[in-house]
């Protein structure tokens, strides 16, 4: 589904992804740990171009997304993505937000747009905010809002960049709940996290990574109780304590 | 002076007419008026040019903004009212070339304004537009402009009650507005300029302030709104209480 050759990014003279060679399995859950600065958000955002990278290949559903000429808004729009901030359009109500893409790009009739919109706001516990403006929703509702916008044009694999990081403490339960239910309806899923329950329960495999480089692509078990590089190992007894 | 703006309170108003052209106080809201409605849509163009990652848009729209930004708009109107007939080989009304200047003038303040409108949106935004499939001017059309358009309302607002004392320019290419019409009145009377140039002052300043009050307003409600829009937006943390000595 995705696959990582050899991805070498720079920050001017900075190198923050170093040789990135990994693939994420139709239908799996990947998700990507490790200490603040050591890439992952950035890689996550190399996926559906929001990043450049100088080096190598990624390929999504076998598209070179960084290649010229490819049809970047039709790959985007296969690919959902949701924000450490939320990023919901604040002068559009929940419903609005949700049908912008498939109304603009999708070519969809209104109806058959809200109807989907529904739907998704029921699948995140929302049905009754529909008409209501972002800013009167708290932290965790605004980001199952932005999860079923991320899921409207029905992508077939859906991308995290820390989606509990900017929650208080009680809402970050409710968004990993539709998280896990995504996860079990066999959506392809990868997901940059510092909850590592939700990792150790849900993740097929998980990728620590370092200054850029994956150190270690392993099942949840095998990582939490055996980790293999004394990176790891270091950052999750950090973790335990 | 009550009794200067009794007896003459329509050539303030409308200058001549209907007996003559249109003019006073009328004149100068219609040119102010035009002149934005006019920049407006220039000043976007200019604005999104500014921004534009192409060399070939960014280029051109930044001279405009640097030259007009960097003359006298007496100049401006000088070089409208003596070089466009030329160019166009035939005499222009006076109404025509002000509003022109002005429209040249202003497109390139507006044009700022707009640029820091779209510019003070968080990246996200953007970023979040784009993520969905949207194109570039798509992700413009429906998510940035019209935030950074509804917030920059104040600064157009701003805008246009400068650009409204700037039709008394018209004045020195006899544009018959409020000034001149002010200057007619004075001319007439003879001997009370300074009561005449005080109505004319006065005048200016209750439609000016007026406008800049409206701006205040709308700014206030605008941030009254975002700061509720604002995701996980809590109250303020109270100050650390200090005991005060017995």
């Amino acid at each position: 589904m995705i696959r990582f050759e050899n991805v070498d990014k720079w920050y001017g003279t900075i190198q923050c992804l170093t040789g990135i060679t990994a693939r994420v399995n139709r239908g799996e859950v990947v998700v990507v740990c490790g200490p603040s600065g050591s890439g992952k958000t950035t890689l996550i955002r190399t996926i559906n171009g929001l990043e450049p990278i100088q080096g190598g290949r990624i390929l999504v559903d076998g598209t070179d997304i960084h290649a010229r000429g490819v049809d970047i808004n039709r790959l985007r729009s296969r690919i959902g993505f949701v924000f450490q901030s939320f990023n919901l359009f604040p002068h559009m109500t929940v419903l609005d937000n949700i049908t912008l893409a498939p109304l603009k790009i999708g070519n969809r009739g209104r109806t058959d747009a809200e109807d989907t919109a529904r739907s998704l706001l029921a699948r995140v516990g929302l049905s009754e905010k529909a008409d209501v403006y972002p800013s009167q929703l708290s932290g965790g509702q605004s980001q199952r809002v932005a999860i079923a916008r991320a899921l409207a044009m029905s992508p077939p694999v859906i991308l995290f960049d820390e989606p509990t990081s900017a929650l208080d403490p009680e809402m970050v339960g409710e968004v990993l709940q539709v998280m896990k239910g995504l996860a079990h309806s066999g959506m392809t899923m990868m997901c940059v996290t510092h909850e590592m329950g939700f990792a150790r329960e849900v993740a097929d495999r998980i990728w620590f990574m370092d200054n850029g480089v994956i150190l270690e692509d392993a099942p949840p078990g095998e990582f939490f109780t055996n980790p293999r590089h004394p990176r790891a190992q270091r950052f999750l007894s950090d973790l335990r304590h | 002076m009550l009794d200067i703006l009794r007896d003459n309170w329509l050539l303030f108003l409308v200058g001549q007419y209907p007996n003559g052209p249109l003019g006073g106080l009328t004149m100068t809201l219609l040119v102010a008026v035009s002149g934005l409605l006019l920049a407006f849509p220039c000043a976007l163009l200019i604005a999104l040019g500014r921004i534009s990652p192409y060399r070939t848009f960014r280029l051109p729209a930044t001279l405009v903004v640097h030259v007009f930004r960097g003359t006298p708009f007496l100049m401006v109107i000088f070089w409208s009212y003596f070089a466009l007939p030329l160019l166009v080989g035939d005499a222009i009304p006076g109404f025509a070339t002000l509003v022109g200047a002005l429209v040249l003038y202003e497109s390139a303040y507006l044009a700022e304004v707009i640029r820091a409108g779209i510019e003070a949106l968080p990246k996200g935004q953007y970023e979040a537009a784009r993520s969905l499939g949207l194109n570039y001017p798509r992700t413009m059309a429906y998510v940035i402009l019209p935030q950074a358009l509804f917030n920059s309302l104040p600064s157009v607002l701003t805008q246009f009650v400068s650009l409204i004392k700037e039709t008394s320019l018209g004045y020195v290419i006899s544009v018959n507005e409020f000034t001149f019409a002010a200057a007619q009145v004075n001319n007439l009377l003879l001997t009370k300029p300074v009561q005449v140039f005080s109505i004319l002052a006065m005048t200016f300043f209750a439609v000016c302030f007026s406008l800049t009050q409206t701006a205040r307003m709308i700014e206030r409600r605008i941030v009254r709104r975002r700061s509720g829009a604002a995701p996980g937006a809590r109250p303020p943390v109270p100050p650390i209480a200090v005991e005060s000595a017995p």
